[in-house]
């Protein structure tokens, strides 16, 4: 809809702007946070502009964590995070695509009930069954590890649905031509596949290392151990302080710095993941 | 460079459709064979069979002295072009036409040599690194034919080509198939609906109807003895008028003929003509005009050049030999 009316133009910047105020509000506050004292913030009154402590704080943070609370290294933890995250949305894409691939491309027997027994997973997210896969998590000797954070968050009907549509798009006669071109399933699918779905790969590649950097139940109940605590279980952590105050300044600090990853994704694979969600042409 | 052996094929989907029965054609070496139909008659359904990418249910395909029943299509040694191209969106135009070749393990010199040899031949040099989606339809047509080229394969098997192409656009690589094939002398099958297409390009046509084989001819054969109403009534444009011997009742025809058939262009106005059309509507092509009318209770066409009189009621006369009979029942020609 193109309009050309100055009231109404007006009026859109206004409603942009609440919605950037409703967003960023809340990040500014703990940016300002971050760059005090602690006692500053609990003062009552709450500072609007930057502190001078900022390097101070986030130095701390990187460096040494906060003792009290029993939590690492924020470097250590955002490692921690950044490692699961990968391998969640690898892990997600490369089983997703194949799984896709064979659903779409091979006439297998019972391939119909392998389709549906994907579909009903969407009903069953991690916090449904958290206790049994704690379990065999547990029985596995997979608690305080990288694989146990991340195997159990992999499977995805999502996904696998994402790329099925992908492919069905994808014209039959690609397919014949590749046939007649002396391509088997494995070089087809390399070949042709793979880079068709480059940009589904790269938008769905964002989606989903945002979700699995925002893991928060599944790492804060099988990590025990402060070597593999995620960032954002972390933060909780340390808001959770047992005796005294907890330090807010420092919290908030985590806080931007857990922000950064999945802002960084965000911007250096904007165009792919824009060009992947709206492309149709193939 | 093969024969083409069709012997009794058919195909029955899953289901028990039977999309094509019966279909036995032999096509030499180096002919350009026509498939033409109308929509859903099999003609598709037979050329996939010989891909490759149908199975066959019934007969036996062979290339060269090959059953090719049970043969991949990769391996069948053939090459085809689709209507949609199907060129692979990711490659460059060179990638595209070298892909079969590089699966097929030719040596590197050999595939620039080949893929070199084809663009000069297509002239697409031009547009080698290009992707195929910065390029014209008609550009596009030619790297698929490229492709199936670069083969170098017994046969090429081309899936209504140009119908994704503009009536222009289509003439002109119409003839440049023609030439192509004329150079390289590489067995055809070639599927259309459009009649003309199968007329200009046929060494011999195979009409199909209900997938089952009507008539198989020559162009001229086909269109001179049309062994079935519905070959009269598909092949040439105007189409034949196929009209009931009870209304030209006073024809001089064998007793046995049902339907009669005369081409438009056999039809001329003469005062003491004995067919009297009442006129409904004329088209004016330029060269000539069309002349749409009806005579005992059956329409009827006449070509006639556009400085002809016209009236209300026109008496015509037909050329001597040129009527067309069919048996009532069957449809099939009478001599």
């Amino acid at each position: 809809m193109i309009e050309n009316r100055p009231g109404l133009t007006l009026l859109a910047h206004l409603v942009l702007m609440a919605g950037v105020a409703i967003v960023a509000l809340p990040v500014w506050v703990a940016f300002v946070a971050s760059t005090h004292t602690a006692t500053d913030f609990m003062s009552g009154t709450i500072p609007v502009w930057p502190g001078p402590h900022l390097v101070e704080n986030y130095a701390r943070m990187l460096d040494a964590g906060v003792s009290t609370s029993g939590t690492p290294p924020v470097g250590t933890m955002m490692l921690n995070s950044l490692v699961m995250a990968l391998l969640i949305a690898c892990g997600k894409i490369a089983i997703s695509i194949t799984s896709a691939f064979a659903i779409v491309y091979f006439r297998f027997p019972l391939r119909q009930l392998a389709f549906w027994c994907i579909f009903i997973t969407l009903m069953l997210p991690v916090e449904v069954r958290i206790v049994p896969t704690f379990q065999v998590v547990a029985d596995l000797g997979l608690l305080n590890s990288y694989a146990g954070l991340s195997i159990p968050l992999i499977a995805s009907a999502t996904a696998t649905f994402l790329f099925r549509q992908v492919f069905l798009t994808i014209p039959d006669e690609l397919t014949e031509a590749a046939r007649i071109d002396g391509a088997g399933p494995m070089k087809f699918f390399r070949d042709i596949l793979l880079p068709l779905s480059r940009t589904n790969i790269a938008a769905l590649f964002v989606i989903l290392f945002i979700y699995g950097w925002n893991q928060y139940l599944w790492p804060l109940l099988i990590t025990t151990s402060s070597d593999y605590y995620t960032v954002v279980a972390g933060i909780k952590r340390m808001a959770d302080a047992v005796d005294g105050l907890p330090q807010w300044h420092l919290v908030m600090a985590t806080a931007m710095l857990a922000m950064l990853p999945p802002v960084a994704v965000v911007i250096g694979m904007q165009r792919l993941f824009v060009k992947g969600l709206v492309e149709t042409e193939k | 460079m093969a024969s083409i052996t069709l012997d009794t094929v058919g195909k029955i989907y899953p289901g028990g459709t039977r999309a094509v029965g019966d279909v036995s054609i032999d096509i030499a070496d180096g002919e350009f064979i026509v498939l033409v139909g109308p929509s859903g008659c099999g003609k598709s359904t037979l050329l996939r069979m010989i891909a490759g990418l149908e199975s066959i249910s019934e007969g036996t395909v062979r290339i060269g002295d090959r059953v090719v029943n049970d043969v991949e299509p990769a391996d069948r040694d053939i090459a085809m072009v689709f209507q949609n191209y199907a060129l692979y969106p990711h490659m460059s135009v060179r990638d595209n036409l070298a892909y079969g070749l590089k699966n097929r393990r030719t040596p590197r010199a050999e595939i620039d040599r080949r893929v070199a040899e084809a663009a000069v031949i297509l002239q697409i040099g031009p547009y080698l690194d290009r992707k195929p989606r910065a390029l014209s339809g008609g550009q596009r047509q030619r790297v698929a034919m490229g492709r199936a080229i670069v083969r170098e394969p017994a046969a090429f098997l081309f899936d209504e080509p140009l119908s994704n192409l503009d009536a222009k656009l289509r003439v002109t690589m119409r003839l440049e198939i023609k030439e192509l094939q004329r150079r390289l002398r590489t067995t055809s099958i070639y599927v259309t609906h459009d009649q003309l297409e199968a007329m200009t390009l046929a060494d011999r046509l195979v009409v199909l109807n209900a997938g089952r084989i009507e008539q198989i001819g020559t162009p001229l054969e086909v269109y001179r003895k049309p062994a079935s109403t519905f070959v009269a009534g598909f092949i040439g444009s105007p189409a034949m008028n196929l009209i009931s011997r009870r209304a030209v009742p006073h024809l001089p025809v064998a007793a046995q003929a049902g339907t009669i058939g005369i081409r438009p262009e056999d039809l001329s106005v003469a005062p003491d003509g004995p067919i009297e059309m009442e006129v409904l509507a004329v088209e004016e092509l330029g060269a000539q005009r069309l002349v749409h009318g009806q005579t005992g209770g059956e329409r009827l066409t006449v070509a006639m050049p556009s400085d002809a009189p016209l009236s209300d009621r026109l008496r015509l006369s037909y050329r001597l030999g040129s009527l067309h009979l069919f048996h009532p029942e069957t449809g099939r020609r009478i001599d």
